[in-house]
């Protein structure tokens, strides 16, 4: 059997970005948006403890901390944001909310 | 071996189920199938060592994260589908494969850097008669990483803050309420004009 090593680990954290950055472009909806944001942090948390197995290092597990923690607060005032948006609009969808048409 | 199976198994369930975030057209779908990568991802990080990462990822992000999502779906209405419309797909998904392959290449780069060595290695609290990875993070997140940590912590007091006033705002009336009445108050005025 092959060895998993970070090559492995890279290529599958490339290809959850990529998935998550797909959902980035082609969603309308804010909620889904939110989401698709969440599977690129986890994605690149997934490259961070990789390349700090990697070293041996311990710095790769402390970025993945304050990942986490920087989206655990983006979460709490984006839902904050996206409850006042639904109040006003009655919807989630970019198309209605959008007001600056380019 | 075991290794290998585990990565396996968690790579392709963590990719199934984000496929399935991303593509599904239910809330409660995409927000069950995101939960359920969450946990599948802290696989990958017990797989790597980093048990103490694994077990905030569990707590933070399954337990915190979701739950967050969960008592905003009170707010939104997650039982309809959500209609989109979608234009140029084609072009989103070339975008999406560049963007994995500039990842790989831009994570490639400290493998095949040369001179670089671990600042912190794995194992740093074994001299002082602990074991583990809990005790090495405790140990490098209160001396090197001290001031980010509390900065950390200032944020989440300031979302937390954000997150309360945001949400709070006029909690006691109801927009659809509203709504309605505005709308039995125009119809009224249009049949007194009818008459």
């Amino acid at each position: 059997m092959m060895e998993i090593g970070i090559g492995h680990y890279l290529i599958l954290s490339g290809l959850l970005f990529s998935i998550g950055f797909v959902g980035v472009l082609r969603r309308k909806n804010l909620l889904m948006l939110f989401f698709a944001t969440e599977v690129m942090l986890n994605a690149v948390n997934v490259a961070f403890a990789a390349i700090g197995n990697y070293y041996g290092d311990l710095s790769g597990q402390m970025f993945a901390f304050f990942v986490i923690a920087v989206a655990a607060s983006e979460v709490a005032v984006g839902l904050g944001l996206l409850i006042v948006l639904y109040k006003k609009y009655g919807s989630l969808d970019l198309d209605v909310i959008a007001t600056m048409k380019g | 071996m075991y290794e290998v199976i585990a990565f396996y198994i968690f790579a392709i369930s963590t990719m199934v189920l984000f496929t399935i975030t991303v593509m599904s057209k239910n809330v409660l779908y995409a927000m069950t199938a995101l939960a359920a990568g969450m946990v599948m991802i802290s696989g990958f990080f017990f797989l790597l060592g980093a048990d103490f990462l694994g077990v905030v990822q569990l707590i933070v992000y399954v337990g915190a994260v979701m739950a967050l999502y969960a008592f905003s779906m009170m707010f939104f209405d997650a039982t309809k589908d959500i209609k989109e419309k979608h234009q140029n797909s084609t072009l989103v998904f070339v975008l999406g494969g560049l963007m994995a392959l500039v990842f790989v290449v831009m994570f490639s780069a400290p493998i095949i850097g040369e001179n670089i060595q671990a600042l912190y290695p794995v194992g740093l609290a074994e001299g002082l008669g602990a074991f583990g990875n809990a005790q090495d993070v405790g140990l490098v997140l209160f001396t090197k990483y001290l001031v980010p940590f509390e900065v950390a912590a200032v944020m989440l007091l300031v979302a937390m803050i954000a997150g309360i006033i945001l949400a709070g705002k006029k909690m006691d009336y109801s927009l659809t309420e509203c709504e309605a009445s505005d709308k039995e108050l125009e119809d009224k005025i249009l049949k007194g004009g009818a008459k």
